[in-house]
């Protein structure tokens, strides 16, 4: 498929090899029904264990971080990101229980991203077919992925250096850059069919938190990832929502576009492996409550930049493959593809 | 392993003790080879598996063994820079190839046949005849070699195909015996097991056995209900990770 598949085939050829060394054969290594490669259990235990222990620390889906992960181990990039979306369905279930709780979940808001979400999820789905009869699935998903994680964990990068340089010079009284649009001169603040948000404490035009949605499903049908990492952003600069309540009303509305994503993938492509799912999600609950221990010993901005620079590691991996003259210019479409 | 040393000596002195019986008036049967098992299923645990062939031979010569997977189309693409980025660009397809090929011989191969032999009979992934790929006429014989060469060198990687030719064990003259090693990642189908007498660089003799490879028990279950039933199968695992998202969630809060 590509010359990381290569190597991590090469790799699951030998490691069967050293695994009935140690410890007797097949009862460590678990055969995926659909992804059809053979895993050892707790390689992908400790995966979602660590991936969730991130997302827990410093309070993201991870999916961004899972799904390149997942393909450089062999599974096929396909069924990684078809999982992927399903594993987020539940991360994002508990996530919305103890935002509610806290009175945190803008439904309405939600239920306006959403409707954008369903068309975009489903249009994303329907795209990602057509690229992959077209055998340029895979470039479109690291592309995007290079493309994502050098503007947001670029612009993270920066703002949370701004602030520890700010926090040094001694501001540490002020609460951080007011989040909240007040002037209404803007563009957004134009369009039509304009609605009251009450929980947002916002009078804006449906359309705005529709177009996020859209735009925001076509990434989580293409990169199997929640999409948190743009929708936040875009939540607090382009519909200038308070931040209290992004996150809940994120999550609220993830949960549904990857339900869609989930069974959409399920019955175009036949990608959703329900087994890699599981695995991933016992090890990414128990992981994310230790995250989430130890993400409160640390300062907001440490975390974030911390954040920002694995999100630029990750990137730079997938783009120097992307640039770099591969070893293998010849790949195999066999399987569905 | 010690079951199945017993089950191929059983084996083998049945055979003996048939043809010594059997000796002159069959001349048709020259060779006979069996299975130690004519399944390789795939379950929950499955990380390869070996079979072990075992037949006896009429008179002295050498034994081939070829083992085919089922035959389907692959599709090879080629990347290439397109705006610094390395991009699938042309394709070929080959219809009919097949998904694994391995093939055991008991001397070096080609001093046991002449080449002829060896391309009409397809002996040795070389000697596949697939890269006529008939509907890539745009392109010339010679680009098509070289994806068909680049498809045999991804198999061989991935284990499917055989790079050598692995070794057929004489016990004695006549009675021979061969492991068939298949990785986790085979396709599943219906294989042929084809074996060859080998006389005087001739093929005097053949017999052909299945061998089905399948997955079982959960496993089949899976894929058969993805495939079959796709949209209850993606409704279920939505249903699943909403009930496991919920129960992390009440577990996690009581501590």
């Amino acid at each position: 498929m590509f010359g990381l598949r290569i190597e991590s085939i090469a790799i699951a050829n030998i490691y069967p090899n050293i695994k009935d060394s140690f410890f007797g054969p097949s009862c460590m290594n678990i055969y995926l029904p659909i992804a059809e490669i053979s895993v050892n259990i707790f390689l992908l235990l400790g995966m979602g264990g660590v991936i969730g222990f991130l997302s827990g620390m410093f309070g993201v889906g991870g999916g961004f971080l899972l799904t390149p992960l997942l393909i450089f181990i062999g599974v096929p990039s396909t069924v990684a990101v078809a999982t992927q979306a399903n594993q987020i369905v539940a991360s994002s279930v508990s996530g919305v229980i103890a935002h509610t709780r806290r009175k945190n979940v803008d439904f309405k808001m939600g239920f306006m991203l959403l409707i954008g979400g369903i068309i975009g999820s489903t249009l994303g789905v329907w795209l990602f077919s057509v690229l992959k009869t077209m055998g340029q699935i895979d470039l479109v998903i690291k592309l995007s992925y290079v493309a994502f994680l050098s503007s947001v964990g670029g612009l993270m990068f920066i703002e949370s250096l701004g602030a520890i340089w700010r926090n040094r010079k001694g501001a540490s009284g002020r609460t951080g850059r007011a989040h909240k649009r007040k002037d209404h001169s803007g563009w957004q603040h134009k369009l039509p069919f304009k609605m009251k948000f009450r929980r947002s404490q916002l009078y804006i035009s449906a359309l705005l938190p529709i177009g996020v949605g859209l735009a925001v499903g076509v990434l989580v049908a293409i990169m199997g990832v929640g999409g948190g990492f743009i929708m936040v952003p875009a939540m607090i600069y382009l519909l200038g929502m308070p931040t209290s309540v992004v996150i809940g009303t994120s999550l609220f509305q993830i949960i549904f576009v990857t339900a869609n994503v989930t069974i959409l993938q399920a019955t175009t492509n036949q990608t959703v492996d329900i087994i890699l799912a599981l695995l991933l999600l016992i090890g990414g609950v128990i992981g994310a409550q230790f995250g989430a221990r130890a993400g409160m010993k640390l300062k907001g901005e440490q975390l974030r930049i911390m954040l920002a620079l694995l999100a630029l590691a990750v990137c730079i991996k997938l783009g120097l493959d992307l640039v770099i003259t591969p070893d293998e210019l010849f790949g195999l479409f066999g399987r569905g593809a | 392993m010690n079951m199945r040393l017993c089950t191929l000596l059983a084996f083998l002195a049945t055979y003996a003790y048939a043809s010594a019986q059997a000796q002159a008036p069959m001349v048709s049967n020259e060779i006979v080879a069996a299975l130690d098992d004519h399944l390789v299923a795939i379950d929950t645990g499955f990380s390869g598996s070996k079979v072990l062939l075992f037949g006896a031979t009429e008179g002295e010569g050498d034994v081939i063994i070829v083992v085919r997977g089922p035959s389907k189309k692959e599709v090879v693409r080629k990347k290439e820079r397109i705006m610094g980025v390395w991009a699938n660009k042309k394709q070929v397809v080959f219809d009919d190839t097949p998904a694994f090929y391995n093939i055991a011989a008991s001397g070096n191969l080609n001093e046991l046949v002449p080449a002829s032999t060896r391309q009409r009979l397809e002996l040795g992934p070389e000697n596949l005849k697939n890269f006529v790929a008939p509907q890539s006429r745009s392109m010339s014989d010679k680009d098509k070699l070289e994806f068909w060469q680049a498809l045999l060198r991804s198999k061989i990687n991935d284990g499917l195909y055989a790079s050598t030719h692995t070794p057929v064990k004489f016990l004695g003259k006549r009675l021979f015996r061969a492991d068939i090693n298949f990785p986790a990642n085979i396709p599943v189908g219906t294989y042929l097991v084809y074996v060859y007498l080998v006389k005087d660089k001739d093929i005097v003799s053949t017999q052909i056995t299945p061998l089905f490879v399948s997955k079982i028990g959960a496993e089949a279950e899976i894929y058969d209900f993805a495939h079959r039933h796709s949209f209850a199968y993606g409704v279920l695992a939505v249903v699943i990770a909403l009930f496991a998202g919920w129960f992390a969630s009440v577990v996690f809060r009581k501590k």
